[in-house]
């Protein structure tokens, strides 16, 4: 159920620029590019920097995406290798599956 | 307690009641101690106590990482104990990290990942509110979810090893499934093996038992063995040092009155200020009499008294001291005399214990009577009585309190109770009270069958009791086997020729 116009406003956590950070950020910039055109917003925050922001989202583990819209918030953690469950996640899977149902 | 050897590992005094006692001064600093226990073995408050008392006693901060309860949660159990969290939150005192899952909406896994946002949530905390002390609560919650226990276990010791650089001491919460098994659930102990503390919550003859135990603290001593503790409201986590408090009372001359001469005679005296006094007979001979006159007789004359009476009423105790020349009602009034009468079966034997020890800090009496140690047998499990009754008496020798408890035997005559099994050999002296059988009547003997450090007459001396109390008679000369249980009577020369016998 991948309505065109709906916008996404996506936040990326990473802990400095590791081998993990650079695989979460390649591969969910890659899924936006494909599949999203340009209505999303994608925020890149390491938490090192930002320890705030870190907190106020509640963020345990890292790399974690966290899908603010649309709506139902969604929480991905982990390096994004599994892209499949990644598009589970975002609502974005070709198939239609959508996080909520998985 | 300490010896040059503990130096080498310091400890934090934690604050929380007993626990330093048994530890041997607190946790080691700068260190994680693992706390394991079983579903509903108190961890949470045992890490809460911790944070608590450090923000009471010592003014430092501390962080709370929740891994399960909401922070509101705790927030709400933790006022039951009269810890105000919220306004610590307020002052910088107490910090909440909340990482308990949000309901329905669990993550998604999509591959490797670590603890980062965690970990610099925890070190931003501890370095703005310059944070001593830290409880992770509880590690089950962690790995119920994130299925890859490998990585979590991975990634809790990189948090430890970090809370160990910033020299900050904490404690860590973890799952037991049984009470006598593996230390704790998910290999935890593997990464945190330098500390450890169980708590247990036992079924002992059909009565919970909490327990702690200090398994080990590397590098430095503490007590070995389970002790009990207690959970106690506006108090917390309470342990109950029992033998751990040092035998190292001093000894006193200083005899008090029995409030009975002729008892004091018999015993060289009167019993000493420092000691605990054990008067055991069946129903019926006097025990709540002797305890009667023993604390009327000492607040009579100016000594603070305390009676915690498991048996009677206040209204009957006090009716009985009257007719015995205590008027228990102005001695009261006075200041002198507390009766606190509590039925045996409201609380545990452990919070008896607590509480009896909080009236005596309290009201600091020079005499308390504990009428009776048997009333108080039946709540409790043998090894928890035993252990009450050692708590009980290292605590008043310490204060060098002159105590006197009543204990019931269960056969009329003669006899012996487990009562006394337990406590006969912690009593300084001890006062036995018998029937005895003589020609069709029934009538009461005593003897003071031991009396630490004085001599004391050994005989069995006849008494009556009437409306004016206990009057000692004479030594009953002509019977045997009182103690026994199985008295029988003898021809006067034979006692006579008995007596020689021993002489020559």
């Amino acid at each position: 159920m991948n309505s065109g116009a709906e916008r996404y406003v996506l936040k990326l956590f990473i802990t400095g620029r590791t081998e993990r950070s650079e695989n979460a950020i390649t591969t969910l910039r890659q899924i936006c590019r494909d599949t999203l055109n340009n209505r999303y917003e994608l925020l890149i925050i390491d938490v090192l920097e930002h320890p705030n922001l870190a907190e106020e989202d509640r963020i345990l583990a890292t790399p974690t995406v966290i899908k603010e819209l649309p709506l139902p918030m969604r929480t991905i953690i982990g390096d994004l290798t599994e892209k499949e469950r990644v598009l589970v996640g975002l609502n974005l899977h070709p198939d239609g599956k959508n996080g909520e149902s998985a | 307690m300490m010896t040059q050897a503990d130096q080498s590992i310091p400890k934090i005094t934690t604050g929380v009641s007993g626990f330093d006692h048994i530890s041997f001064g607190g946790l080691p600093e700068a260190r994680t101690t693992l706390v394991a226990g079983t579903s509903g073995s108190a961890k949470t408050v045992f890490a809460s106590h911790f944070l608590a008392a450090g923000i009471q006693q010592f003014d430092q901060a501390g962080v709370f990482i929740t891994f399960e309860e909401p922070a509101a949660e705790i927030r709400r159990n933790m006022r039951g104990f009269g810890w105000d969290v919220s306004t610590w939150e307020q002052n910088g005192k107490w910090t909440f990290i909340d990482a308990s899952p949000t309901p329905g909406a669990e993550p998604i896994l999509t591959g490797d990942f670590d603890f980062g946002g965690l970990l610099v949530r925890v070190e931003a905390a501890i370095s703005r509110t310059n944070a001593r002390r830290v409880a992770l609560d509880s590690l089950g919650a962690v790995f119920a979810e994130f299925s890859d226990a490998a990585t979590v276990r991975r990634e809790l010791l990189r948090i430890t090893a970090s809370l160990r650089e910033l020299g900050v001491t904490s404690v860590l919460t973890v799952e037991r499934t049984e009470e006598y098994g593996e230390i704790a659930r998910f290999g935890v102990e593997e990464f945190v093996a330098d500390n450890v503390i169980i708590l247990r919550n036992a079924l002992d003859a059909e009565k919970r038992r909490r327990t702690l135990e200090v398994l080990k603290f590397r590098g430095t001593t503490h007590a070995k063995g389970e002790y009990p503790f207690s959970v106690v409201p506006h108090k917390g986590v309470e342990v109950i040092p029992l033998a751990a408090i040092g035998l190292t009372q001093g000894s006193t001359n200083i005899r008090v009155t029995s409030g009975n001469d002729k008892l004091d005679e018999m015993c060289g005296g009167g019993f000493f200020r420092d000691s605990v006094i054990l008067v055991s007979g069946a129903t019926g001979t006097g025990k709540t009499l002797s305890a009667t006159q023993f604390i009327g007789a000492g607040a009579q004359a100016g000594e603070k008294c305390l009676f915690l009476a498991f048996e009677e009423s206040h209204d009957q105790l006090s009716r009985n001291a009257t007719s015995w020349g205590y008027d228990f009602k102005t001695l009261e009034a006075n200041g002198t005399l507390l009766v606190s009468c509590v039925y045996p079966e409201v609380q545990s034997l452990e919070d008896h214990l607590i509480s009896i020890r909080d009236q005596i800090d309290e009201f600091e009496p020079d005499r308390v009577a504990v009428d009776s140690l048997s009333a108080l047998e039946r709540i409790s499990s043998k090894k928890g009585f035993r252990e009450f009754c050692i708590g009980l008496t290292s605590f008043v020798k310490q204060k060098e309190i002159a105590t006197m408890v009543t204990s019931t035997t269960p056969t009329l005559l003669g006899g012996t109770s487990v009562t006394e099994a337990h406590i006969s050999t912690i009593t300084d002296s001890i006062v036995l009270l018998r029937y005895v059988e003589m020609f069709g009547e029934m009538r009461r003997g005593l003897t003071v069958l031991k009396m630490r450090g004085s001599v004391h007459e050994k005989s069995i001396r006849e008494y009556r009791i009437d409306k004016t109390g206990m009057t000692l008679g004479a030594q009953f000369r002509n019977v045997v086997g009182i103690l026994s249980g199985n008295p029988h009577n003898v021809a006067p020369d034979e006692a006579d020729r008995l007596a020689k016998l021993f002489e020559e």
